[in-house]
């Protein structure tokens, strides 16, 4: 089960600011969803490995050659407020780290 | 802050070092801008390290292989059977997909040591190594202080090395002895250039103090914003003796990360621990699984090149040197590669450590403000025997060597070259010799009759009006013989 506070630990790992109503709503939304996940435990895994990759692939590596990179200008075309070929966002305090 | 002898010092050091590839961790974006060209911000960048949706990673072969090396330097075992990258998981302005690609469980090198010489304590002290990893380095935030940050993604993904120890330093001598000698091995192996002022090399020390005699560890600090190994040292005895004199007043020490300030030589509170280290690391479901193998591992072992500790060993034990001009030539792979091929060319070991720590490094660092590295002199090392032999079998005077050896820096020729059109060729027979000791015997004739007449040190005036005639070409020995022969008659 979820409660407020996983909610609000959750929400401040990602930086969002939840309202007191927002979080309220969301307490019981992801319960449930953790539920409908949570039936995947009924499954008997006792034969099964840990598995983090299904296809049947491993030392996928490239060679170390630099390819020519994306210009500035497209690299920075979404970015909402530029400063001289650099990106600008609100300070963020190093505490999330 | 007088440190109290009732605590030990227990440290561990967390060195993050970039990887001297040519392109990124995870894509083919270049590392470093073309040479000569000046550093743009956000001209290195790609759908992949800007995290642009739809994108996938693959791994640099070669980040892998240099964080193998490295391991394999410190002793460490590398994990054939099963290495994992996992996603760091945080939420900052720097990292653009959210997580960092790092190793967390499975690293690639684990339970190595390092043997580390203290000059400062005149020992030498073994480092247990935790751990080396490999992960991606994040976009660089500068801090203008105006409400606002600025972003510059080129550095974000760039192959990054995480080498962590087991907390074995027992000083703030030792931690920069440890610093330091991890940085010569990298720049050795070529995994990094471990230049702690540009940042390629960064260092974190984790400081606690604990009764002398108890085994349980007191309260870490970790301390951040160290841009030298100098500060390293002293952020580390500053934090001692803080800590020291809070546990002796009976305060209860909060485990915190501090930052170093240089210019105030002190450690501020950067930030409390507490709760903000929830990473939810999981495996990378993008990256299917690297299992280096043992063929792969035994070709990296036998690429390894003698590390510096054995190289100074060698340099001591087998050709005799100095400890001292040892701890200088093996400072430097290219001075200490440089002063082998000397030797290899006949010359004396003694002989050509002078020349090369001496002379020949001198006009390297002179030169050096003009971008000269010893990798790259126009002197070989034969044409640097050949000179001094050249001083050794009287055809050169020591003097003349000097001027050069300056010249060939200048100008690029060959030693050779320089001696002909200089005419710096020694004059070393009696008859030539003779001919030029009579010649000014009979310009200063008073000097001589003086000479005669119980004044030795006119001796001195008539061999320097010899070494003016030939231009300092003169064999001195032959002329100070010759000249007292003379002078008796």
């Amino acid at each position: 089960m979820i409660n407020r506070s996983d909610v609000e630990h959750v929400a401040r790992l990602a930086r969002l600011g939840l309202t007191d109503e927002e979080i309220d709503r969301l307490v019981p939304q992801l319960s449930r969803i953790l539920e409908a996940v949570g039936k995947l435990s009924a499954v008997d895994t006792s034969s099964v490995g840990p598995t983090a990759q299904v296809i049947a692939l491993e030392n996928v590596m490239r060679d170390d050659v630099a390819r020519p990179s994306m210009s500035r200008e497209a690299a920075l075309a979404e970015a909402p407020i530029r400063e001289g070929g650099l990106l600008r966002v609100p300070v963020v305090l190093e505490e999330g780290r | 802050m007088a440190v109290s002898t009732r605590y030990e010092t227990i440290i561990g050091i967390e060195v993050h070092a970039q990887l001297r590839t040519e392109s990124k961790m995870f894509c083919s974006c270049a590392t470093a801008p073309p040479p000569g060209e000046k550093d743009e911000p956000n001209t290195r960048t790609c759908p992949v390290c800007m995290a642009l949706p739809g994108t996938l990673p693959v791994i640099n072969r070669k980040a892998v292989e240099l964080v193998m090396l490295t391991g394999l330097a410190l002793d460490c075992e590398i994990q054939t059977a099963a290495v994992r990258f996992e996603r760091k998981n945080y939420f900052y302005p720097d990292l653009p997909k959210g997580y960092q690609i790092s190793q967390y469980a499975l690293p690639l090198c684990a339970n190595g040591r390092l043997e580390v010489p203290v000059p400062a304590e005149e020992t030498s002290v073994s480092i247990g190594i935790t751990r080396a990893h490999l992960e991606e380095d994040t976009a660089r935030l500068q801090h203008g202080g105006r409400g606002y940050s600025l972003l510059d993604f080129n550095r974000a993904g760039v192959p990054l090395m995480e080498i962590v120890t087991e907390p074995d330093v027992r000083s703030p001598a030792q931690a920069r002895a440890y610093g330091e000698t991890l940085r010569d091995i990298l720049r050795y192996i070529g995994a990094s250039d471990g230049d702690m002022e540009t940042g390629s090399m960064r260092i974190e020390g984790n400081v606690s103090l604990r009764p002398i005699g108890t085994d349980a560890f007191g309260t870490k600090v970790e301390v951040k914003n160290l841009n030298s190994f100098r500060s390293l040292e002293r952020a580390m005895e500053f934090e001692v003796a803080r800590q020291a004199d809070a546990l002796e007043r009976g305060e209860r020490l909060v485990q915190e990360t501090r930052g170093w300030h240089e210019t105030e030589g002190r450690t501020m509170t950067q930030r409390a621990k507490e709760e903000a280290n929830d990473y939810r690391y999981f495996p990378e479901p993008d990256l299917p699984p690297l299992r280096p193998s043992e063929e792969w591992v035994a070709r990296l072992r036998a690429s390894l090149p003698e590390l510096p500790a054995a190289r100074r060993a060698r340099y001591v034990d087998g050709l005799s040197l100095s400890a001292y001009d040892a701890e200088v030539l093996t400072a430097d792979l290219a001075l200490a590669d440089y002063f082998d091929a000397v030797v290899a060319a006949g010359i004396a070991p003694k002989s050509a450590a002078n020349w090369v720590t001496g002379e020949f490094s001198r006009l390297l660092n002179q030169h050096a403000a003009e971008g000269l590295r010893s990798s790259a002199v126009g002197l070989r090392p034969a044409g640097l025997a050949e000179l001094i032999s050249g001083v050794e079998g009287g055809k050169v005077s020591a003097a003349n060597a000097k001027t050069v050896l300056a010249e060939v820096f200048a100008t690029g020729e060959s030693p050779k070259a320089v001696v002909d059109r200089l005419g710096l060729q020694q004059v070393g027979d009696a008859e030539s010799i003779g001919a030029e000791i009579e010649a000014v015997m009979a310009e200063f004739p008073s000097q001589v009759a003086e000479y005669r007449s119980g004044k030795p040190q006119l001796f001195g005036f008539l061999v320097g009006q010899v070494m003016k005639r030939t231009a300092g070409r003169a064999d001195a020995r032959l002329v100070n013989d010759e000249l007292r022969r003379r002078l008796e008659e």
